[in-house]
């Protein structure tokens, strides 16, 4: 505040030093402690991404974060009435400079990180956009050829997986090839669960009657945790399972293990509750 | 003002709301009869044998019979049939008059502190036994399907009740008294919003007699469809308390637009009343379409429509745009009033005038109006359209705008000011601490990229319960400290309360920070197993939630000390304070103004050597006829 620059002490002048260290302790601390470690790590292109954007979100926020609680820790401990002191601080009602200041800044900071959010969102990697989210049935993905289709099928309370372009095969199990886009196609036969694949970075409702469209490029090859993120009925908190990535060659042995193709009986595309029937 | 007295009823004799309970279950059990008569075994839960359309007609009759039993159809009735309606209903005296139906705002003000304390407090019950369930990952202490419905009472318990924790006590004592009021606007309508809010809160504790329901506070169809009998409780619990809503905002806004004193210009307007305006603009606009919602739902369930199951042609997202419409602006339905409640406080506490009144109250219409713009943020993955999403992207991201305003004029304020630690203060500045990691998480939650690895975790749980326990419930609590001596005439310990303060922010902080590690550690919401490795985070939690709880319980030992044991009389303004409510005496008359003052100055000239008193009373000048 300009008019009691000259009279007070250099208020303004030691919060903003505080505030500058802080920042600086603050931003080093989220980059080269918390960031390495930031979930859900890199083992997909995408989670990759969640994790990149997990942490410049963190290092934005950090000084935004230092400067007020050092602002409030600093009035509190020096802006105190004395002990019997009845009077009443100075009568200032607002600054328009500062305001506008402070209104430009806010604003500029939040124009800043949608357009980080939105380039982060729409950039396609190796062809696969969408950071891993479920998109819908008309997705900003645009399915590379090769890319290893693969419908999640949520039921209570498990989720099942149909590999069309392997004849339809359908198993309990999630596998996946290592480096090859893999596109999930996420739907339901009763209620909504959320297919959430933590450490390859997928998550996508499962809707009955909805296809909802995820994309993923797994860069390494080993186990990952698959839950449901919807509520969906009374064991939803057992619907966990785990999912494996395998190298090109070991997927495509493993797929040929499952081939021998049964057809499954026609299945009803969504599930109607039976009113006679229901049970939570 | 010539007070037309009809009843003079005194102790239990007449309505009250004793005679509610005996409507209810009059009405509950004719309900139950006529379903049974009309719909046996047509829409029957072969497992807890109940008839769904008995359940809703029960429910919806023995509302009725409460409150005509309260005494709300009396007017209504007398005027069909011709008779002169009695006008006042505010005769009855003692304790009897918070049990029956009251037209007086402060009774109502004090029947909802009350009546919403103990919803909060059974609330608080359950969020312990979520913690207890979740002190080890296996085996579980209940069912999955208790567990659902202990999850589901909490959530919905808080939502309902905490909707109006503000509002609802110190909006109806304090807006009439801030303005230079009499009365609120409409002071029966008051009363039925204050007895249906309430009455709701029971049915929905019904629910447990029922099976529970599974859903959480959301109600996503088509699990809410396939749901057992307990769903009608929470369908029917929900649009009692959203009808609740809609009738405080219309009498609220009624209230502050046309009832201000003379003198009281919008731009003297204390930012609290601010607050309840803005508060009611989203009470008006968002249940509404909640109350759609579930009437399609109940449809659903009962009738036979498919508004949300595919196999018929609905749709499940609709349910959840419908609902988000809605959900979202309750959230700022939770928080405004904190904003406008601690922006109130500040002035009193640092000596100083409110620093930026008019930043202070364009912050609080900026989120009023963008928060009915970001809805689908709730939906990044739900498989809605995607090329929308940047926009709610940037929307989200830029409520945090006039959110700012609300910090810079906490900032402002307390600069160079001299800050009195009392407790309200305290609480007050607790607030923005938390509801400032609120804010901050919330950016994570916004950004689509990050949100896909934090939805639906634990880490939503952790950002909504800083912003609403920390936020709302702190700020509720800086106000209760506050007003308590002008509400009840006596003062609170001041002792108790410091302790209270330290013992609640300290365990607050300590339940609800490590929640963010277990969400990005994908701890899903709503699950009553987890991974072993979570379990040392879950049972600090879950501990410190305990002593989160047992700081509650030294607020109410405070609260009942004070008020029964020392029952020390509080000073007429305790606080030194310049606003309106605090130039009445203690206890405020039953008319508050003899006659309608003048308002002189605005509410927060601290510091001001030339300020004028805030009111001018009129004690001499004879009531005019428009009184």
């Amino acid at each position: 505040m300009s008019h009691d620059a000259g009279s007070s002490p250099a208020h303004g002048r030691r919060i903003i030093t505080t505030w500058l260290a802080l920042s600086v302790i603050g931003v080093l601390a989220v980059i080269f402690g918390l960031g390495p470690h930031m979930p859900p790590g890199n083992v997909s292109d995408q989670a990759a991404e969640q994790t990149q954007t997990n942490t410049v979100l963190a290092v934005v926020m950090t000084p935004i974060f230092i400067g007020v609680i050092t602002f409030f820790v600093y009035a509190i401990a020096t802006f105190r009435a004395k002990e019997g002191d009845t009077g009443d601080g100075p009568y200032v009602k607002g600054d328009r400079q500062l305001s506008q200041m402070w209104v430009g800044g806010s604003i500029v900071i939040v124009l800043a990180l949608a357009i980080y959010g939105t380039f982060e969102l729409l950039a396609a990697d190796k062809g696969i956009a969408g950071v891993g989210g479920g998109q819908g049935s008309s997705p900003i993905v645009t399915a590379p050829a090769n890319a290893l289709q693969v419908q999640v099928i949520g039921q209570q309370w498990a989720f099942t997986y149909r590999y069309p372009q392997y004849g339809d095969i359908e198993t309990v199990r999630l596998v996946i090839p290592v480096d090859r886009p893999v596109i999930f196609h996420v739907t339901s036969l009763d209620v909504m669960h959320s297919f959430w694949a933590y450490q390859i970075g997928v998550k996508a409702d499962a809707v009955p009657g909805a296809d909802n469209v995820a994309g993923v490029t797994v860069d390494h090859t080993g186990t990952f945790d698959i839950r449901c993120a919807e509520l969906c009925g009374v064991w939803h908190g057992n619907m966990a399972s785990k999912g494996s990535v395998l190298s090109q060659a070991g997927f495509a042995a493993w797929i040929a293990r499952q081939s021998t193709p049964v057809p499954l009986p026609g299945r009803r595309p969504v599930y109607y509750p039976d009113p006679n029937g229901r049970a939570g | 003002m010539t007070e037309i007295v009809v009843s003079n009823r005194s102790g239990f004799r007449g309505y009250s709301v004793l005679t509610g309970i005996v409507g209810a279950v009059v009405g509950y059990g004719i309900g139950i009869w006529i379903g049974h008569q009309m719909a046996d075994r047509f829409t029957w839960f072969a497992d807890t044998g109940q008839n769904d359309i008995g359940i809703l007609l029960a429910y919806l009759l023995s509302t009725t019979g409460f409150l005509g039993g309260l005494g709300f159809l009396d007017y209504p009735l007398r005027r069909i049939v011709g008779q002169r309606p009695a006008l006042a209903v505010k005769s009855k005296r003692g304790a009897a008059k918070y049990l029956g139906m009251s037209t007086d705002h402060k009774v109502i003000g004090l029947q909802y502190l009350i009546g919403i304390a103990f919803f909060f407090f059974i609330g608080g019950l359950n969020a312990m036994l979520i913690r207890t369930e979740l002190l080890r990952p296996n085996p579980p202490v209940f069912s999955p399907g208790q567990y659902l419905t202990i999850v589901g009472m909490h959530s919905t318990m808080m939502i309902m009740m905490v909707s109006s924790i503000i509002l609802g006590p110190f909006g109806h004592y304090f807006v009439p008294l801030m303005i230079g009021a009499r009365r609120m606007a409409f002071p029966r309508l008051e009363a039925l919003s204050f007895w249906i809010l309430i009455f709701g809160g029971f049915i929905l504790l019904t629910a447990m007699s029922y099976g529970g329901f599974p859903t959480g506070w959301t109600g996503y169809p088509p699990l809410a469809i396939q749901a057992n009998a307990g769903m009608d409780a929470y369908v029917f619990a929900f649009f009692l308390t959203g009808s609740a809503m809609i009738l405080n905002a219309v009498n609220m806004m009624a209230t502050i637009i046309s009832m201000r004193a003379p003198g009281l210009t919008w731009g003297r307007l204390p930012i609290f009343v601010w607050g309840m305006m803005t508060t009611s603009v989203l009470m008006l606009l968002g249940p509404p379409v909640l109350l759609i919602a579930l009437f399609m739902e109940v449809l659903d369930r009962t009738a036979s429509t498919s508004f949300f199951l595919p196999a018929g042609g609905g749709s499940p997202f609709l349910y959840e745009n419908l609902f988000w419409f809605f959900g979202h602006p309750e959230v700022y339905i939770l928080a405004l009033p904190g904003f406008g409640l601690v922006l109130e406080i500040l002035p009193v506490f640092a000596r100083k005038p409110l620093w930026g009144y008019r930043i202070a109250v364009s912050g609080s219409v900026g989120v009023t109006l963008l928060s009915f713009m970001v809805w689908q943020h709730h939906l990044f993955v739900s498989g809605i359209n995607a090329t929308l999403r940047p926009f709610y992207m940037f929307t989200t991201e830029l409520i945090s705008v006039p959110t700012g305003f609300i910090f810079l004029a906490a900032m402002g304020t307390l600069w160079r000011a001299k800050i009195r630690f009392t407790v309200p203060m305290l609480f007050a500045l607790a607030f923005f601490f938390n509801f400032l990691i609120g804010g901050i998480s919330g950016v994570f939650l916004s950004d689509v990229p990050s949100d896909v690895s934090l939805h639906g975790s634990y880490f939503v749980m952790a950002h909504f319960h800083y912003t609403i326990m920390g936020g709302l419930v702190f700020a509720f609590l800086a106000g209760l400290y506050y007003w308590f001596p002008k509400m009840t005439g006596v003062e609170l310990n001041e002792t108790l309360g410091k302790i209270h303060f330290w013992t609640m922010f300290i365990s607050f902080n300590s339940t609800f920070l490590p929640l963010f590690a277990l969400g990005m550690l994908d701890m899903p919401r709503r699950v009553s197993t987890y991974a072993p490795h979570l379990q040392f985070l879950n049972d600090w939690v879950s501990i410190s939630a305990y002593c989160l709880f047992a700081s509650m319980l030294v607020f109410l030992a405070n609260f009942v000390w004070s008020l029964a044991v020392t029952r020390k009389p509080a000073a007429q303004n305790p606080w030194d304070s310049r606003s309106l409510e605090w130039q009445l005496p203690t206890p405020v008359p039953v008319h508050n103004f003899d006659n309608i003052p003048t308002i002189q100055s605005g509410p927060y000239e601290y510091g001001n050597p030339n300020a004028v008193p805030i009111v001018a009373f009129h004690t001499a000048e004879p009531m005019t006829a428009g009184d």
